[in-house]
């Protein structure tokens, strides 16, 4: 019996221990918890999901557990709590961090070319396969 | 076909290779230019936002923004105990404070006994330590991560964004931008 407790005890201590190189406070009061008011939440997720982790980069503060995510998951929660408009709160980050924490892409800046562009080679295709279709009945 | 047509449709010939090979040139400058990961806060020459944080640690008081808008340029830095870079910092931090630099510091998610622990260990060069538990005035300040050290004027105007850790080389820059603000 005491062979099998010591066993026991020396795998426990085999196992790799996570090694804390992140803060030891608890996350911040909405990181993880949802709105009373269900209306309410669901606005917050929706903008949550277009809004960007700025310490992972590649995914929304919704879907990340980095402690900064949770960070602005708060503030989102908090604001819309308080009865903050979702694309105010939006402005309120862009005007920080440039567009670049926003996923909801904004026509009007540097980016009017990638929308004007399909449209524009939708509309020459449409002039050069009209002159090759009307030509044979031109040239009789 | 007439002959100018002919030679028209003779170099219309080309131009899909042409396309394709400023296309592979566009792709080849995208893949070789150097990733930043830095993300810039567009805080820069704007006012400090209107914050009151509590102190961070018994023996230094907390800091709102009114104590950093005294007529003097002074360095705003954001820091944590748990953050690795931030302790490689700290001695460039401690020679700018020897130098006279007047260094505020906000700790981020920090437990005050960690702080503790961090400052006894590598110095403390700051003269109020606010502490933000949740991000908030990290986030008002448009900062994405830890450490940051922001060049504030004398009037509160946010003048510089240093991203990432002070290496002993930049002491210099900093000393600059600070100057640059106390114009």
């Amino acid at each position: 019996m005491n062979r099998f407790l010591a066993m026991i005890l020396l795998l426990a201590a085999a196992l790799p221990t996570p090694l804390h190189a992140d803060d030891r406070l608890p996350p911040a009061p909405y990181a993880y918890r949802q709105l009373e008011d269900p209306a309410q939440e669901q606005q917050a997720q929706t903008l949550m999901q277009t809004l960007r982790c700025l310490v992972c980069q590649g995914q929304s503060i919704a879907d990340s557990d980095a402690p900064m995510a949770g960070d602005m998951r708060n503030l989102v929660r908090q604001r819309i709590a308080a009865g903050e408009d979702p694309e105010a709160i939006r402005q309120w980050l862009i005007e920080r961090y440039g567009d670049y924490v926003s996923y909801a892409p904004r026509i009007p800046s540097s980016t009017w070319p990638l929308f004007a562009m399909p449209l524009a080679i939708l509309l020459l295709a449409f002039v050069l396969l009209r002159r090759r279709f009307s030509r044979p009945e031109e040239t009789p | 076909m007439s002959e100018p047509a002919a030679k028209a449709s003779r170099w219309a010939l080309w131009l899909p290779l042409g396309l394709f090979g400023l296309f592979v040139a566009l792709v080849l400058y995208g893949l070789m230019r150097p990733a930043s990961h830095d993300i810039p806060s567009a805080m820069i020459g704007k006012p400090l936002p209107e914050f009151n944080l509590p102190a961070a640690q018994p023996d230094r008081p907390g800091l709102k923004r009114a104590d950093l808008a005294t007529g003097k340029p002074r360095l705003l830095n954001i820091f944590a105990s748990w953050c690795i870079p931030c302790a490689a910092e700290a001695a460039q931090l401690s020679e700018l404070a020897r130098q006279g630099v007047e260094i505020d510091g906000i700790a981020i998610r920090d437990h005050p006994e960690d702080l503790a622990g961090f400052l006894s260990r590598y110095g403390n060069p700051y003269a109020r330590i606010g502490a933000d538990d949740v991000s908030s005035v990290q986030l008002a300040l448009g900062s994405s991560g830890v450490p940051e050290t922001f060049v504030i004027d004398g009037q509160g105007t946010i003048r510089y964004q240093h991203i990432g850790d002070i290496r002993p080389d930049q002491i210099p820059l900093i000393l600059q931008k600070l100057a640059e603000a106390g114009q």
